[in-house]
């Protein structure tokens, strides 16, 4: 453990907690103005959950302790990834779990968490979403692997801190077609993940379209805040990767003030601008089918399998 | 081959491959011909950096050409065959699901990869390391033209087998000859046009263009 690893790793927690209902603001506050609306500001997420977490605490009646766990395991799951994987710093906090294995395993534990606390409430409406969760997850966590390995294999190591070292040393590798490749399969399922269009709506209650907010239906308070801030965080630990994986300027790779300022400067800049083009490219698109959304996924694990074929190959 | 020439050369395989994989994924018959086009430069530039690579004028020709007829003259009379006729618009029902295609497009470039290594093993280069990507756009190819219905779309498959056999033949012998390579190029624009006018033709008699339905005999 060093020590710019363990100052990367506290600095990330307290950018990714606060920053990700920010970055919640500014998707919805982009979204609002190509819309022609004014928008409720950049920091109405922040409102929403101190406003949640002043309520009391209620649990549907029949539920059991899995149901009041998931939202605090949602949260820690995420909490684990965000301290251990490269984001401000390229050392990490604790390196063995910096892996690519680990991570994502961590973060499709944390939408089974959530879809197990759906079936618990034994309602209709949770039961559908996390069938309809599992589903994507079933197809998007093979897809994340494949293409992070794809990366994996130039470099010979699955750390995620090795991945982002060596990317930052050959800038051209960013250009090579396995990385445009993995790139591309990454976006995609990063946005079939997180519940953004065309996948799944995220602002609305319409019982045929819901994924996410159907699971979560049942949650109100505490509870329903904690769920919101981890669903914020795994947008931005999502976007970080991504952005971190391909672009790693600005991280820090030394002790010092300035390189670890200019490292949470340039994370948060990168996520902000993925984030905004994302609620930007969300304006133009409508919701896919669900019955179309293994077809996208089904490309998005080919283009992530060419991009690790395209890594052995055009070495 | 200087490490830029390289980058190049892997990039415009990449795009090589990614169009072969997007003609199969979209229904729409226009974006199919528009990723054709998109192919067409892929190669052209295949061939460029090829041809600067070697300092041959004689390949920088080969990539203008390539450019002109698979970039603009076929897509041309692919859109010209489409809007010929107003009703068909999509491949509407593959005889393989596009879900499917894609997992099969995946095992296909694993065989490619599989049956080219000792291709490659032959004389290791940039160029050869680039001869599956060859392979796996004309078993793509060959797998559009035999599962999709629609004229047009098969015969995207059909280019996009033949466009994966020139990029074969650049990556390994650097050129098979202008005579050679010209006399393909032609045969190529015939077949195009003879089954432009067929496609035409079939539509005008049977009002359609799904080859399945035209297996029977009927008065």
């Amino acid at each position: 453990m060093s020590l710019l690893g363990t100052l990367g790793g506290t600095l990330q927690v307290a950018v990714i907690v606060g920053g990700s209902p920010l970055l919640l603001g500014v998707m919805r506050q982009v979204r609002a103005r190509m819309e022609g609306r004014r928008g409720a500001g950049v920091g109405q997420p922040w409102r929403d959950l101190r406003k949640l977490a002043g309520k009391e605490a209620i649990t549907p009646r029949g539920t059991t302790e899995m149901f009041r766990a998931a939202p605090v395991l949602l949260v820690a799951m995420t909490l684990v990834v965000v301290v251990v994987a490269p984001f401000v710093t390229t050392d990490s906090a604790i390196p063995q779990i910096a892996d690519l294995f680990v991570v994502v395993a961590l973060l499709a534990h944390a939408t089974v968490v959530l879809a197990l606390a759906g079936i618990d409430t034994g309602t209709a409406f949770g039961g559908m979403g996390a069938s309809r969760e599992t589903t994507i997850l079933a197809l998007v966590e093979p897809t994340v692997l494949v293409a992070i390995f794809a990366l994996s294999v130039p470099v010979g190591s699955t750390n995620l801190s090795a991945i982002v070292g060596s990317s930052l040393a050959h800038p051209a590798q960013a250009i090579a077609p396995g990385s445009l490749l993995a790139a591309v399969a990454l976006i995609v399922v990063i946005v079939a993940e997180t519940g953004r269009l065309p996948v799944d709506n995220p602002a609305t209650h319409l019982e045929l379209t819901m994924v996410h907010e159907a699971m979560v239906l049942e949650y109100a308070g505490p509870d329903l805040a904690l769920i919101e801030l981890g669903s914020a965080m795994r947008l931005s630990v999502y976007l970080g990767l991504l952005a971190n994986l391909f672009l790693p300027w600005g991280i820090a790779t030394e002790v010092g003030v300035l390189a670890l300022l200019g490292g949470v400067v340039a994370f948060a800049v990168k996520v902000a601008v993925l984030g905004a083009v994302l609620a930007l490219v969300e304006v133009f698109l409508a919701k896919v089918r669900l019955f179309r959304v293994p077809e996208l996924l089904a490309g998005s694990f080919l283009l992530a399998l060419l991009a690790v074929t395209s890594s052995y190959v055009l070495a | 081959m200087s490490a830029v020439h390289v980058q190049l050369l892997n990039l415009s395989a990449g795009a090589l491959l990614l169009s072969a994989v997007l003609v199969l994924w979209r229904r729409e018959l226009v974006v199919i011909i528009r990723v054709f086009a998109v192919q067409g430069i892929a190669l052209a530039a295949l061939i460029a950096v090829l041809g600067a690579v070697q300092g041959s004028l004689e390949l920088a020709v080969f990539a203008v050409g390539v450019l002109v007829l698979r970039a603009g003259v076929l897509p041309g009379l692919l859109r010209y065959a489409l809007a010929s006729g107003p009703q068909e618009r999509r491949e509407t029902r593959p005889l393989v699901n596009v879900a499917a295609s894609l997992l099969a497009a995946a095992v296909l470039t694993l065989l490619a990869l599989a049956v080219s290594q000792p291709i490659t093993a032959l004389a290791p280069s940039s160029a050869t390391q680039a001869v599956p990507i060859g392979i796996a756009v004309v078993l793509i190819g060959f797998f559009v033209l035999v599962t999709r219905r629609r004229a047009v779309s098969q015969l995207v498959g059909f280019l996009l087998m033949d466009n994966g056999i020139t990029a074969v033949g650049f990556l390994t012998t650097a050129g098979i000859g202008l005579v050679v390579e010209v006399g393909v190029a032609l045969d190529v624009l015939l077949v195009v046009l003879v089954l432009q006018i067929l496609t035409g033709r079939m539509r005008e008699v049977f009002g359609g263009t799904d080859l399945d339905e035209l297996r029977e005999l009927s008065d």
